[in-house]
């Protein structure tokens, strides 16, 4: 088993967790990956989603992170996330909210561009509001 | 000379506003506690989404299509002013000092023969920007009944900024806000958001990344969410200094009314006692004319 690794995760207003841990599993832009010791340096953004963190002796701590990006340096990982919190406080009215934002997002884009990214994040959203229904 | 009640009336409104500005001070105290914390907790984020787009930046820059908002549109013809103030006054010169330094600003690029459009954050910039350069306010965005400066107020003034970027409304946008350096010390400052300014670095020092998706597809995401957190910063800042500013006028206030209460009491004893003098000369001389 791959030793532990330092991780941290910040909002905008706080660093929510500095941490030594075991492995993390992001949600990428193109397709979820998991982090381990001792990887290459990476970037990556991210889409809303989940991210798995499992401590040292097996603990599993699953965050809900949106609009974010993953580094992955020699001193460890990074994720810079606009909104990030337990998934056990994420409500399903939360989701929903968010949903409609991502939404209305849609209906005001003043370019076709902006429109294509405003739906590309609403479709994401649903992607997760499913699954974690099904969870 | 003014009556002997006209003073008493005189000394206890200067008292009553002594404990107002007493307790606008401590509160001030209070907040700027609170503020500073909220501008600490967002420095690592910063410092973060700094060092990876300088990493990005370095690869990018002088390759062809790179994204705008990092080179710009090539032109600097119309500018873009984001003045972020206070909601409220009493604090000092706070706001009166974004807003000199902003006309100072739109003063040069007139005579330069630029376009000048302001947006304003904060009821009070907006006020003193209006006697002058109100014909030069685009929008006004009021952050009124906010308790604290969150990250989403941010991003609704980096997205009209980026509507405006986005329908060419302009070339260079500049923010301005105050820099807190100390209670007794704010800096009004400005900085420019578009196109970013970035600290030039030797291409060798950014570690070798691998990228997901590709490079300019990151940097374009990054892009907006840097300027957000460039004005998420700033309007932190900007809270801190308004409690730091407003926690020493008060202070002065409070002092300066101390004063006053002392300057009255004294006038108070004097015409007093000159009183019972008076009366006491009057009884003497008209017991001695008997």
């Amino acid at each position: 088993m791959a030793g532990p690794f330092k991780f941290e995760l910040v909002s905008p207003e706080r660093l929510l967790l500095s941490e030594q841990v075991v492995q993390v599993d992001l949600p990428g832009t193109d397709g979820d990956f998991g982090i381990l010791e001792g990887h290459s340096p990476f970037i990556s953004t991210l889409r809303p989603g989940v991210a798995t963190i499992t401590m040292p002796g097996g603990a599993v701590q699953k965050i809900f992170v949106r609009g974010g990006l993953a580094e992955v340096s020699a001193t460890g990982l990074t994720v810079l996330a606009e909104k990030a919190m337990p998934l056990s406080d994420l409500k399903a009215d939360e989701i929903a909210a968010e949903i409609r934002n991502a939404e209305e997002d849609v209906t005001d884009a003043a370019s076709e561009s902006a429109r294509q990214a405003a739906a590309l994040r609403l479709a994401q959203m649903k992607d997760l509001a499913g699954a974690l229904k099904a969870a | 000379m003014a009556s002997l009640k006209d003073l008493k009336n005189r000394i206890a409104s200067v008292k009553a506003t002594q404990k107002i500005t007493k307790a606008m001070q401590m509160v001030a105290a209070a907040k700027l506690r609170r503020a500073q914390e909220a501008a600490e907790a967002a420095r690592p984020y910063a410092l973060r989404m700094t060092a990876v787009l300088e990493n990005l930046a370095v690869g990018v820059a002088g390759r062809d299509g790179a994204p705008q908002l990092l080179v710009g549109t090539g032109r600097d013809h119309v500018h873009l002013l984001v003045v972020c103030t206070a909601e409220r006054g009493l604090c000092g010169g706070f706001n009166a000092q974004i807003a000199r330094l902003a006309r100072e600003h739109i003063r040069k690029l007139l005579a330069a023969g630029k376009t000048v459009k302001i947006v304003t954050v904060g009821k009070k910039g907006a006020d003193s920007l209006r006697r002058d350069y109100g014909h030069l306010i685009v929008d006004r965005i009021e952050l009124r009944g906010v308790k604290s400066v969150g990250f989403d107020h941010a991003s609704s003034v980096q997205s009209k900024v980026m509507q405006l970027y986005a329908a060419g409304e302009f070339d260079v946008c500049t923010l301005f806000y105050s820099r807190f350096q100390s209670v007794i010390s704010q800096i009004p400052t400005a900085a420019r958001l578009i196109p970013a300014e970035l600290p030039v670095r030797e291409a060798s020092s950014a570690a070798l990344y691998e990228y997901e998706p590709g490079e300019p597809e990151i940097l374009e995401d990054l892009l907006p969410r840097a300027i957000a957190m460039q004005i998420f910063t700033a309007l932190l800042e900007n809270a801190a200094s308004e409690q730091g500013a407003r926690m020493s006028a008060m202070d002065n206030a409070t002092r300066n009314a101390g004063d006053m209460i002392k300057k009255l009491s004294l006038e108070y004893n004097r015409t007093r006692q000159a009183m019972i003098t008076k009366e006491l000369i009057e009884i003497i001389s008209g017991a001695e004319a008997l």
